[in-house]
């Protein structure tokens, strides 16, 4: 009897000593496990769905096909090829232009001024609108025949432009709206780098006689690069995730000619439109494969830019 | 000691709760407490829809415990949550409206719809026969009845009345003659001459009617062997692109649906819009449209093979097949399709599938009279699908209607056309493997 208590008073130290020598594990696992298999179980599925002939439905039966469906994927020049350009040039486009433009606005708002709270909301307002009702708003503006950008054209004598029902426009126009919505963050980001740094490096390049070019560029640049980084790769990760301005504004399959299908927007068609579950997973795997090396680059960048 | 055990006892209850809570929340929703049921309604943005969704208390009111939820969502969302949750097994789904000539193929087949053939022949009064024979045909599979068709679209032409008394223009009859007045009309260079759904996909439909009145066809009788590239197909594919690349509004978008294309008819930008019957509502009441009482409605023109229109039933509803409230489901179905409701649905300006509510006065009472007449004709000599008859329809209608997208645009018509025949071919020899 004295035993079997003897027995269990041990056994509960040593979990008690056990539980608290890993408190911080304990108490965060439930977390870290569905995290996990947040993560980990869509992942899984998706590789194996992409080495399947799944097609129709999900539930019916289907084949493992190996690596098929990846030789079928990256020899596709039909789809695939143009539509990894459109990402790239949609992603590189839009974040340079933001990138220049939220230096520009965050450095313009960097010194305080006179109604400094007022300019710093509207400057924001952007970024609080849902993409969605985003894309509706311009492709209303954008309507080729009764929209209000052709009009304001009008007024100066511009003939009116196809905007977003050009094959050529489309990409363009919708990096435009991209710029407008997202420049905002990239100001936010900068502005907190900027107001960050002392005051002392750029006084002591002001008293050696450096102009302001010269200060921004050797003194404030390099003191705010760890902030840039940072921003380019979340707006990076950001552009190269877009789907829902390019959806709102031309549906499945990106416009008729499929003007401005990136991989989102392919993968999602050969999903839903098309069921063929097998097909879109690879497109998706490739893509993920894809960020991941951008991910991996752009840190290996920041860290150089760090030491 | 005693410390220790209030960390541990703190550390095991924060475990309990976190991985409780992800449980809890991992739980599904029971449909039934009670005696109580929950019958799970998905329908579509139609007017049908607004029309019987005002009523559904009555139906609750005659069967007690019951309570229908209503989800109503635009066509591309409805199909996406049918993507997502039919594909997952799930119960959710009581009754869902479909289209029978996008989705009814690849629904059945894959399971999805319920065999309503014992539930149809139940209920004499109710009288399956008084459905008309092609929305049946479409919503059959194998020999199985899988909907009930609620809606039918044919397609006709809706043209401004003062616009063509002005230029002193008849009503177009044939296909050349709508194309000299639409030229006619371009020329004056106030308004457009003529307006078409110009998307991809969106076109097909509106072209099908086109295609079927030059005398040709997607495919070969048993869809062994596509024609795109006949000589009535290319006609089709240039005079579609002619209409609206020459003759159409200026700068026109490649990219516009029904929703468009009629807001420019409707806002006085274009004299003629062909498009389905079921639409007119849109054009011809006054907070829909600015030419409201200048709507004109003619039966579509006839081309070398006759006035041969798409004469289609839009919208069915089905059973999801994993519903547990099959019969429940089905007494909904009935109630909704009922010949008393059908007919108050069509007398507010819906056509329906039930032969009885076109025969009845009342039933036609509500639409304008040449819209009736233009309905009429096209019934009697339209064909009974609108888009390739294929299980992958939606890729189908992509590889089809690119070639009037070169048309409108004004590019190589015939490049197009090759490439799509080939690559319909290759479609058509890959689903019948």
């Amino acid at each position: 009897m004295s035993t079997t208590t003897g027995t269990r008073v041990r056994t509960q130290t040593s979990f008690s000593l056990w539980a608290n020598r890993h408190r911080k594990w304990v108490l965060a696992a439930p977390a870290m496990v569905f995290v996990a298999l947040l993560i980990a179980f869509p992942l899984g599925w998706t590789l194996y769905l992409s080495l399947t002939d799944a097609s129709g439905s999900i539930r019916a039966p289907h084949d493992f096909i190996g690596l098929e469906n990846y030789f079928d994927v990256l020899s596709d020049t039909d789809r695939f090829w143009p539509a990894v350009g459109r990402t790239a040039f949609f992603t590189v486009g839009a974040m340079v232009v933001e990138m220049i433009l939220g230096m520009l606005i965050a450095l313009l708002l960097w010194r305080p001024f006179r109604g400094q709270g007022l300019v710093r909301i509207i400057i924001l307002l952007p970024l609080v609108a849902t993409p969605v009702a985003v894309g509706m708003m311009w492709r209303l503006i954008f309507e080729p025949t009764i929209g209000f950008a052709n009009q304001f054209l009008s007024w100066f004598g511009i003939p009116a432009q196809p905007w977003l029902a050009g094959e050529a426009t489309a990409l363009p126009t919708l990096m435009f709206v991209d710029i407008w919505q997202w420049t905002p963050m990239v100001v936010l980001i900068l502005l907190a780098g900027l107001t960050s740094l002392s005051d002392e490096p750029d006084e002591a390049a002001r008293v050696d006689g450096a102009n302001a070019w010269q200060r921004f560029w050797h003194v404030t640049f390099p003191l705010v690069m760890p902030t840039f980084i940072t921003a380019v790769l979340l707006r990076g990760i950001d552009a190269l995730k877009t789907f829902d301005i390019l959806y709102a504004t031309k549906g499945k399959g990106g416009g008729s000619f499929h003007e401005v299908e990136t991989l989102n927007v392919y993968a999602y068609g050969l999903s839903f439109d098309y069921q063929k579950y097998g097909e879109s997973s690879t497109v998706l795997v490739i893509f993920f494969l894809m960020i991941i090396g951008c991910i991996w680059l752009l840190t290996i960048r920041r860290k150089k830019s760090s030491l | 000691m005693k410390h220790r055990s209030i960390k541990v006892v703190t550390a095991a209850v924060a475990v309990t709760v976190l991985t409780g809570g992800l449980l809890a929340g991992c739980t599904t929703a029971e449909g039934e407490e009670g005696g109580k049921q929950t019958l799970r309604v998905t329908l579509a943005n139609h007017v049908w829809t607004d029309i019987v969704k005002d009523k559904i208390s009555d139906f609750e009111a005659d069967h007690e415990g019951v309570t229908v939820e209503v989800t109503q969502l635009g066509e591309d969302q409805l199909s996406d949550q049918y993507n997502v949750k039919l594909n997952a097994g799930t119960d959710e789904i009581d009754v869902m409206m479909y289209r029978p000539l996008q989705e009814g193929k690849l629904f059945a087949q894959n399971g999805y719809l319920a065999d309503l053939s014992d539930y149809v022949t139940r209920d004499a009064a109710w009288d399956w026969n008084d459905f008309q024979e092609g929305p049946v045909e479409a919503t059959t599979y194998e020999g199985s009845v899988v909907g009930v068709p609620i809606i039918t679209e044919q397609q006709v032409l809706y043209y401004r009345t003062d616009v063509l008394e002005k230029l002193g223009i008849a009503v177009p009859k044939t296909l050349d003659e709508l194309e000299a007045a639409a030229k006619q009309i371009k020329e004056q260079g106030e308004i457009a001459g003529y307006v078409g759904r110009t998307g991809v996909s969106a076109a097909v439909t509106q072209w099908s009617s086109f295609l079927f009145s030059e005398g040709g066809d997607f495919a070969n009788k048993d869809y062994t062997k596509a024609t795109l590239d006949t000589p009535a197909a290319k006609e089709a594919y240039e005079l579609y692109g002619r209409l609206i690349g020459q003759y159409g509004p200026a700068n026109v978008s490649t990219d516009m649906s029904w929703p468009d294309a009629a807001a420019l008819f409707a806002q006085g930008q274009v004299a003629f819009y062909s498009d389905a019957s079921s639409l007119y509502q849109n054009l011809a009441l006054e907070e829909n449209s600015t030419v409201w009482d200048k709507v004109g409605y003619a039966p579509f023109p006839a081309g070398p093979a006759g006035s041969v229109p798409y004469n289609v039933p839009s919208w069915a509803l089905g059973i999801n097949n994993d519903s547990n409230k099959k019969d429940l489901a089905f007494d909904f179905v009935e109630w909704l399709t009922s010949p008393e409701l059908t007919l108050e649905v069509q007398e507010a300006g819906v056509p329906a599938a039930r032969t009885s509510v076109w025969d009845n006065p009342a039933g036609t009472a509500s639409f304008p009279p040449q819209l009736a007449e233009a309905i009429a004709i096209g019934a009697k000599t339209g064909v009974g699908y609108d888009r390739p008859r294929v299980i992958s329809v939606a890729e189908a209608r992509e590889i089809v209607g690119a070639p009037i997208v070169v048309a409108i645009t004004g590019g190589d018509v015939d490049a197009a056309i090759k490439k799509a025949q080939a690559d319909f071919q290759a479609f058509l020899d890959d689903e019948n493997d």
